[in-house]
């Protein structure tokens, strides 16, 4: 039995928060909800990052995740217009997989923390390894390469996104010679 | 390790607490005459009908396209700028690379219009 | 990072960074002029062809063991530029005959050459991952550049989908190795392997994580269902350069992968490699039969052709075929290459100018009014079935000879029979040319025209004269894989 301290304490009410949200996002019926709920249970689990002494991928998750990616979650939500769509379960075939998929992580977990020695899985190598300051001069010596990498393909996709997305001028421009007029 | 992360929960608590002390403090503190005009959606102006949330221009996502990748650079620079002490000039160099790099991907969007709402 | 280091990877620097400046100069040109944009992207491909050739010979690692450079990876970075050149001949007439010229074509193009050349100089998982990135985003791009057109963006839709899903195979199958072995570079996965120090059933999966990722990037049945529908609805250039540079790269990657960090796997792989070899060619062949669209068709006889080449992968464990076997691999690529890039190349001037769909049938009467596309494109099918004297011939020849000196006999009478199966649709196509009733009409531009008897040409010659690019082929091996 461990002792209770008070990063046991912090653990539980994050974790408690996490799948407290993660159920609310599963379980409301307004997706604009869910989606807010799906930000909060990105949060915390970025707390959690954070208590395992990974700040950088802790602020990533903030950062892209409830920032960045759930900007256009909402977005397509808002575009689609969702509250229109008749709320029928349309996805049983779905929820079927779902839950074999779920029985197989659950599998997983049990036999990685009860069958075997869970105290294997701690990588023993000090909490620097992971700061975000090591991470850096990794980042800036050893892994130069894939790092200026991407930074290519980084630009390739703000092309695609705005060849894709965009539409072609001329219907843009014949507005304007409207208002002209 | 853990202490440090522990002043950014006080004051993230701090922070928290403030305005919801402010907001309750008013509510107990404040004279209470309700009316149906108070309970309506704006005070002035038309009265809205259906759903208040309306469909979003299509332009919106590109933005937010656009965001989301810029977003990642950042993410990529907070290591440069947390370590850039003991990095050296060469280590500055490669992330004004970095960002050269992508700020051609800028230029790109705004020559192309992505930034013009119409 | 030195300065030698990028001395090792100039092609690719090169390249890379000419791409992001025609990008920009691109936005500065008019459209009057977008020519100057066409003749600056194949300038930039050209330089790299010269840079990298002159690679050849030497060998050497750079960036921390990430990327080596020897004749295996300037052999394949020779056959990606001049398909990129190709493509940007054939896609500047065409583009502009369809009506969906537009210029990010050419530095998009650029950046997936790039991405190619890293896979083929790849000595790390990382670099694996993100050179296949950096080839494949340009290409879901270039896929859906005619997307007001619904096949268009059916294709690159389902192209994105699916990559992105096979490109998460890839990352998954590299973080297990990584846990397995502690590392990501080659040399030290095997080293991890041969110490025995590496957890075997995790390092099984993660390799065959990654043989499931670069079977998609290869178009190998059962990963093969995007193919038709991409190479349909893709503009036909875009497809040409696609059919090679992807598949070339995915073997790059897969040969690189297998032969250098799992060589001791590679015996508990080849019954896979052989079932998916023979699957590939099979399913290929046949579903290519009752093709009534000539760009399906293709888009199945080169996921037949992949199976071919898969063949050379399965006797990578026995050392004494194993050189002979990767060189004819290599080999067919570059004859592959050169007969799809021309098939493409004739298919891009016959479109319609609506740019949709073209059906073999379309094709009739090619003969009589251009008979030098007709003559090239018979070339072209006559080489894809593998009739001597042409380069395609050789090219099988080599693959099967290699198959049965394996001791796969067996996969070798698979590939000749389904090879047998394809004559039937490839002979359709040249029935159709000659003894129809004319209804073709094609573009006069003489750069496709050129292009397309210039590839015919290099297919007969190569045909002519073969044990010259074996070869090269094996010298290509001699310095670095196996």
């Amino acid at each position: 039995m461990p002792v209770i301290t008070l990063q046991l304490v912090i653990f539980i009410t994050v974790a408690a928060l996490a799948i407290a949200s993660a159920l609310g996002m599963l379980f409301s019926r307004n997706t604009v909800y869910s989606a807010l709920l799906l930000v909060f249970n990105f949060t915390t689990v970025a707390f959690l990052y954070f208590m395992m002494g990974a700040p950088f991928i802790g602020l990533a998750q903030i950062t892209v995740y409830a920032g960045a990616i759930m900007v256009l979650f909402l977005f397509v939500i808002m575009l689609l217009g969702t509250e229109q769509i008749a709320r029928i379960e349309q996805l049983s075939a779905q929820s079927v997989a779902a839950v074999l998929l779920g029985l197989v992580i659950i599998t997983e977990a049990v036999v990685v923390f009860l069958l075997r020695n869970p105290t294997s899985l701690v990588v023993t190598s000090g909490g620097d390894v992971v700061s975000v300051n090591e991470i850096g001069g990794l980042l800036y010596s050893q892994y130069l390469l894939p790092f200026e990498i991407t930074s290519f393909i980084l630009l390739v996709a703000v092309v695609g996104a705005i060849i894709l997305t965009k539409q072609e001028k001329p219907a843009g421009k014949a507005v304007e010679g409207e208002v002209k007029k | 390790m853990t202490i440090s992360w522990l002043y950014i929960g006080i004051f993230l608590v701090v922070s928290l607490g403030l305005p919801a002390v402010a907001i309750i403090l008013a509510g107990i503190l404040a004279p209470k005459k309700p009316s149906p005009e108070k309970s309506i959606i704006y005070e002035c102006g038309v009265d809205t009908h259906g759903e208040t949330w309306v469909q979003f221009k299509a332009q919106y996502y590109l933005i937010g396209l656009v965001f989301l990748i810029f977003d990642i650079e950042t993410v990529f620079l907070y290591p440069w700028a947390v370590a850039f002490d003991r990095l050296g000039l060469f280590a500055v160099l490669e992330g004004l690379l970095f960002i050269g790099i992508l700020t051609g991907g800028l230029v790109y969007a705004w020559k192309k219009g992505a930034f013009e709402w119409a | 990072m030195s300065l030698s280091d990028l001395l090792i990877l100039l092609p690719q620097a090169f390249l890379l960074v000419w791409a992001s400046l025609l990008l920009l100069v691109d936005l500065f040109i008019s459209k009057e002029r977008k020519v100057i944009t066409a003749i600056l992207g194949a300038a930039g491909l050209a330089i790299t062809l010269g840079l990298t050739s002159g690679q050849w010979g030497s060998r050497a690692t750079g960036f921390n063991q990430m990327v080596v450079v020897d004749n295996f990876s300037v052999f394949l970075s020779g056959l990606f530029t001049l398909a990129g050149l190709v493509a940007i001949v054939i896609a500047y007439d065409n583009m502009r005959r369809t009506g969906i010229h537009k210029t990010e074509f050419y530095s998009l193009l650029l950046f997936s050459v790039a991405g190619m050349m890293l896979m083929s100089a790849a000595a790390d998982l990382i670099i694996v991952f993100l050179a296949l990135e950096l080839l494949s985003i340009p290409l879901y791009i270039l896929a859906g550049l005619a997307v007001p057109r619904a096949g268009s963006a059916e294709g690159a839709i389902k192209y994105f989908l699916l990559g992105a899903f096979a490109s998460g195979f890839v990352l998954y199958g590299t973080a297990l190795i990584f846990g397995a072995t502690q590392g990501t570079s080659l040399a030290g996965i095997m080293a991890s392997i041969q110490s025995g120090t590496a957890e075997l059933p995790l390092l099984v999966i993660g390799a065959a994580l990654l043989l499931v990722g670069f079977s998609f990037k290869v178009a190998a049945v059962p990963f093969h269902m995007w193919t038709p529908d991409v190479y349909q609805g893709a503009p036909s250039p875009v497809t040409g350069f696609m059919s090679i540079g992807a598949k070339a790269a995915g073997f790059a990657a897969l040969i690189r992968v297998f032969s250098l960090a799992f060589p001791s796997l590679a015996g508990q792989f080849a019954p896979i490699f052989a079932v998916l070899a023979g699957l590939t060619m099979v399913v290929g062949n046949v579903a290519a039969v009752s093709q009534v669209s000539i760009k399906r068709m293709l888009a199945y006889s080169s996921i037949a052709h992949a199976g071919y080449i898969l063949m050379a992968l399965v006797p990578l464990a026995d050392p004494s075929v194993a050189a002979n076997s990767t060189a004819s691999a290599l080999t067919y690529l570059v004859v592959y290459g050169i007969t799809t890039l021309g098939a493409w190349a004739v298919i891009s001037a016959v479109e319609n100018a609506d740019g949709g769909d073209t059906s073999v049938r379309d094709l009739s009467g090619l003969a009589r009014q251009h008979p030098w596309l007709a003559a090239a494109m018979t070339f072209f099918m006559l080489s894809f079935t593998g009739i001597p004297p042409l380069a395609g011939f050789w090219g099988k020849f080599y693959l099967f000879r290699t198959a049965i000196e394996g001791g796969y006999t067996t996969l070798a009478i698979i590939g000749l029979l389904s090879s047998l199966v394809s004559a039937w649709y490839y002979l359709r196509v040249i029935v159709m040319m000659y003894f129809r009733e004319s209804e073709a009409g094609a573009s006069r531009a003489p750069s496709i025209q050129i292009a397309a008897i210039l590839l015919a040409l290099a297919v007969l010659v190569l045909g002519l004269f073969p044990s010259g690019l074996f070869q090269l082929a094996l010298q290509a091996l001699a310095n670095g894989v196996s």
